[in-house]
């Protein structure tokens, strides 16, 4: 069959800076106001990426009280807000807005669409959600704590009852907790409905679900998974503020009420989540590893029927955070299976991933030595998983160092490897600049040593019997040698992340010229021009396959020949 | 460059995409539940739970006429669409009224039921875990009517301004979903307040 | 007294700690082998699929996919859970549901903000912080079985070389079960965050040989010291509010909310092992506990350098 070609009046190769007369106060209106997916997209990566140095910050400072035994650096007080708004700012302020960003900027893109669903509740929803992250980092210099250093949350990242109850934390440290985290939730709440109503109301033509990309799969299976995970917390943290403030008895030990009940409710919420955080990672994955491998994504229904029953058994297996409440051996053999079952479908990630790699003519660019880096750690992460969903095991384990290098292989070796890679292979598309390569590999391969030193070091403090959340250790338990190696590795990432913020700045004004399609890809963002217009496609592409670009050109043997 | 490859039509090709107003609508539920259980299950496991104080059996009188009221107010929503759909604005009209007085009977309802348990039996929130899960799950339920309530009182305005018409059926259909979903919700916290915990 | 080895969770010396040991030891072999396995495969993709110039000119055969060899790899990590969760399932059912033997001695643990209550319920006794446990022998075992609730927030009651850790929580009670085989001192501390003090939480177990136990036993059934030459402390305990929170058997204090203190000096340390228990220490405690553990419950009764001595000479007493 002849395919037509047209060629796109709007491809005036537009830089990326428009060349006109805006003052800085109309651009800056201009992107206050935008209901524009791409914009916004941006908006929520530059949000995320300042809290992620506040939190990264926050967590050096950890680690420098953490040198050694006894040390003065920070107070108890001090300390325990430190961890605690380090916990949250990176979940919440820092995991979930960069990755529903990624989603904005890119599922219109890749599905042929003009804009999200729902332009204006996506709009709303981002500053719903930067409003919340204001609210909490007000906490450090508002309300009126008791022990003056501010009203900062000091409860731990899951605020367990009855630590949370007015008698126990008075002063508005919880309530700035609960309430900036309902408030960025519901506009969580809000992306996650816009992403499920684009990708089933706004695919172009020829777009079945079976050939949408797997990053717009992913974040689907993502978003509605979200629907029923931070609800959940949501409702829990009403809860605690019925009990705070109207005198409520949900989590109030003394007239009945159960603190088992929150961590139930904490961790129904609490597992998902942390599958919410990890599969747009996967997510990226999927895009860049066949692209850098030069090959069609090995398994795409399995892939596609993975992340589903990942969703799906995620549901299922969250008192494995509670092995040590006294629950039945009945529920923890459970709970054991269950976690031990998510394993499955995640493993074949892995070696989907790599049966792309196989066979494949590997190209090491920025993005894909982040990937490399993420399969390594994610494969060793998804294995200290199966060893703490051992419930005798976790007895010992459990709120050790052992789950915190456990938690941040995942966070960090394989969420943050993949937003950087991410970052790296889109920077181009939203900037017309490409990143520079020699900074890149700077960047990773610093990151990558002090994440070593770091985390793999951190396993040996659990074995050694270091209980996490705790302002400082005692000098006859011998921990003091693996500290400090553990915050020098912390060090080291944290120049490696400067060297990326250099790159970051840098390269947008003197980058290479990027084109509009500088990986030699294949999904539908490519076709665009480099940043695209801001209506993205000028008549609606029609789609014949799962790579568009691959059979446009690769004429003699098109994709839409061999898929199921 | 940018050239897209515009292949010609094949069967398989046409897509028959839902609204996206109403998978909007449809997610929004689906959260909205998500929360709705956690309240549930939080009323479920306390009862009986209680230390002191009033308890359900005591203090609680089953809502038939409120209820009534509130779930036949779905049927005469659900008359309201079928009117829109065939551009008959007047029957439309007379049917969404008719929904909003029955959503308001239902809110009075409700708050007469409130003082009578916070004046005469001494039930707050703050009594004891049949209170505080009483009044949050009902709470929500009521306040869920409320915004209910503000939207289709919007329509109403709307409509006798004659700025509704029969183009916005889907529309209404929408928020009519919405509406479906509060009774339906009431229907579960109906059975578990009334039924199964008293 | 020295702990008996740096606290480490892979030098069991008490049954449980024992079975999680060689549950790990065979969980690390499975995972150990996964781990080899894959990441061999990773390792030898990324060098022997590299490409060899930048931009090569032709793609390689592209692969969609294979059912064949998908469906063996679900099977086979199906069969490595099932495996795995049927040696796990047998430890979990050996510690949780070990019948209890006759000769078990109980021990209810209260967990405080920042410090622990230990009441031994057969035996009349009530202490804090340092808790003494009888040798177990493999022929003639003598466990200890802990019952675990809490008086004000969540807790957790971890000795890694003993068991692993359950919570306490309050409005609940939870048990577990050691029986150590092995005198000598173990360390822990509190494993779930209660509050700004929760690092300063520590464990201490004394692991006592049957003789060593009844001697311990013996003095924690003498009444509390009456010295006369100390009278003018116990009247500064009486009356400036001690009493509130503090109990010593056999005078006016019968207070709950602190450490029992009739038999204080029993303990080599105070403040749930914030500082070694010696007369110094003692002072610089009434004097300012936020020296030794800011933020305690423990408040500075502003007393003169006159009644703090008389106060330390008095504490110093209760043995």
């Amino acid at each position: 069959m002849a395919d037509q070609v047209l060629t796109i009046p709007d491809s005036l190769n537009v830089s990326s800076r428009q060349i006109t007369d805006e003052t800085f106060l109309e651009r800056l209106h201009d992107w206050v106001v935008t209901v524009d997916h791409k914009k916004l997209g941006i908006l929520y990566v530059l949000y995320s990426v300042f809290f992620l140095f506040v939190a990264g910050a926050e967590a050096l400072c950890i680690r420098i009280q953490l040198l050694r035994a006894h040390n003065h650096f920070l107070s108890a007080a001090v300390f325990n807000r430190f961890f605690t708004m380090h916990g949250t700012t990176m979940v919440f302020l820092v995991g979930m807005p960069i990755l529903f960003g990624f989603a904005n900027y890119l599922i219109p893109l890749m599905i042929g669409a003009r804009d999200m669903a729902f332009p204006r509740l996506n709009a709303f929803s981002f500053w719903l959600t930067a409003f919340g992250g204001l609210l909490l980092y007000f906490s450090f210099i508002g309300g009126f704590g008791l022990y003056g250093v501010g009203s900062a949350p000091d409860v731990g990242w899951f605020a367990y009852a009855p630590l949370t109850a007015r008698a126990f934390s008075p002063g508005h440290s919880t309530d700035y907790w609960a309430l900036a985290l309902i408030v960025s939730g519901f506009g969580t709440l809000g992306t996650a409905i816009n992403i499920i109503a684009t990708v089933l109301s706004m695919r172009c033509r020829g777009m079945t679900l079976w050939r949408m990309p797997l990053f717009a799969w992913l974040m689907f299976v993502v978003s509605g998974l979200t629907l029923i995970t931070i609800t959940p917390l949501t409702a829990a943290q009403i809860m605690l503020l019925i009990d705070r403030y109207l005198g409520g008895h949900f989590f109030d030990t003394q007239a009945g009420g159960s603190a088992v009940v929150w961590m139930h409710f904490f961790w129904i919420f609490g597992h998902p989540e942390v599958y919410v955080l990890v599969m747009p990672a996967f997510a990226i994955a999927n895009e860049i590893i066949p692209v850098f491998s030069r090959k069609a994504i090995f398994g795409y229904p399995a892939m596609v029927a993975a992340s589903a029953a990942i969703a799906f058994v995620s549901l299922g297996v969250w008192a494995h955070h509670m092995f040590t409440v006294g629950m039945t051996s009945v529920s923890n053999a459970f709970f054991t299976l269950s976690t031990m079952l998510v394993g499955v479908p995640t493993g074949i990630k892995i070696f989907n991933w790599l049966a792309t790699m196989w066979g494949g003519r590997i190209r090491f660019a920025t993005p894909m030595l982040f990937c490399t880096g993420f399969l390594f750690q994610f494969l060793l992460a998804g294995l200290t998983g199966i060893m703490l969903s051992v419930s005798p095991l976790d007895w010992q384990l459990h709120n050790s160092y052992f789950v915190i290098a456990h938690f941040h292989y995942v966070l960090v070796g394989a969420i943050v490897f993949n937003i950087f890679a991410a970052i790296y292979y889109w920077y181009p598309k939203a900037t017309g600049r490409m990143l520079g390569e020699t900074l890149g590999k700077w960047h990773f391969w610093l990151f990558l040593i002090g994440f070593h030193i770091t985390f793999d070091t951190m396993h040996f403090l659990g074995f050694m019997g270091m209980p996490r959340s705790i302002y400082t250790f005692e000098p006859d338990r011998g921990w003091d040698r693996l500290n400090m190696i553990v915050s020098i590795g912390g060090f080291i990432q944290g120049i490696a992340v400067l060297i990326f913020a250099v790159n970051l700045v840098w390269s947008y004004y003197r980058g290479q010229p990027a084109g509009d399609d500088p990986w030699d890809a294949w999904t539908l963002e490519w076709t665009t021009s480099s940043p695209p217009p801001e209506y993205n496609f000028a008549t609606e592409p029609v789609v014949r396959s799962r790579r568009p670009l691959w059979d446009l050109k690769h004429p003699e043997d098109p994709d839409w020949r061999y898929e199921q | 460059m940018s050239t897209i490859s515009l292949a010609p039509l094949t069967p398989d090709q046409p897509l028959d995409l839902p609204s996206r107003g109403r998978v909007g609508m449809l997610s929004l539920i689906i959260g909205e539940s998500a929360i709705f259980t956690i309240f549930v299950v939080a009323y479920v496991f306390y009862i009986g739970k209680s230390l002191y104080g009033p308890t359900p059996a005591q203090v609680l009188e089953v809502p038939i006429f409120n209820t009534v009221c509130l779930l036949s107010s779905s049927f005469f929503i659900w008359l309201a669409e079928g009117s829109i759909e065939k551009n008959r604005m007047r029957r439309f009209l007379l049917w969404w009224s008719t929904t909003i007085c029955l959503g308001i009977v239902f809110l009075v309802g409700t708050a007469r039921e409130w003082l009578k348990l916070i004046y005469h039996d001494g039930l707050t929130i703050r009594t004891n875990l049949f209170g505080t899960t009483f009044y949050s799950l009902v709470g929500l339920h009521a306040t869920h009517v409320v915004v209910g309530l503000l939207m289709l009182l919007l329509v109403l305005v709307f409509t006798l301004t004659g700025h509704v018409k029969e183009s916005h059926t889907e529309r209404i259909q929408v928020l009519a979903l919405y509406w479906h979903f509060v009774d339906a919700v009431w229907v579960v916290v109906f059975t578990v307040v009334y039924i199964i915990g008293r | 007294m020295r702990p008996s080895s740096p606290i480490n969770i892979f030098a069991p010396a008490s049954t449980p700690a024992s079975e999680i040991y060689h549950l790990a030891l065979f969980v690390f072999v499975i995972t150990g082998a996964m781990f080899v396995v894959v990441a061999g495969l990773l390792c030898f993709a990324v060098f022997r699929f590299r490409a060899r110039k930048v931009y090569e000119a032709c793609e390689p055969p592209q692969i969609y996919g294979s059912n064949q060899i998908e469906l063996a790899w679900t099977v086979i990590p199906v069969l490595t859970v099932v495996v795995l969760f049927l040696a796990t399932a047998r430890v979990i059912f050996a510690i949780q549901d070990a019948p209890k033997p006759p000769a078990a001695l109980d021990v209810t643990v209260i967990g405080h903000q920042f410090w622990w209550e230990y009441r031994y319920p057969s035996l009349g006794i009530i202490t804090a912080n340092e808790l003494h446990v009888p040798l177990s022998h493999p022929n003639r075992p003598t466990s200890t079985y802990l019952k675990l609730t809490s008086a004000d927030v969540d807790h957790s009651f971890w000795v890694p070389q003993l068991a692993g850790k359950t919570d306490l929580i309050p409005n609940r009670v939870n048990e577990m079960w050691i029986d150590p085989q092995r005198p000598g001192l173990y360390l822990g501390q509190c494993a779930q965050f209660c509050g700004i003090e929760h690092a300063k939480m520590l464990l201490r177990v004394y692991v006592d040989t049957p003789e060593q136990f009844e001697a311990w036993v013996k003095d924690q059934h003498r009444p509390g010291n009456q010295d006369p030459s100390v009278a003018a402390g116990r009247r500064v305990f009486e009356t400036q509010a001690c009493m509130n929170c503090h109990t010593v058997i056999g005078t006016a204090a019968t207070g709950r909310f602190g450490p029992d203190l009739t038999h204080f000096m029993s303990r080599s340390t105070l403040a749930a092992g914030a500082a070694v228990n010696n007369a110094p220490n003692i002072r610089e405690w009434l004097k300012s506990p936020d020296h030794f553990k800011q933020g305690s419950l423990m408040p500075a009764m502003q007393l003169s350098d006159q009644q703090l001595d008389e106060l330390v000479a008095y504490l110093s007493t209760l043995h």
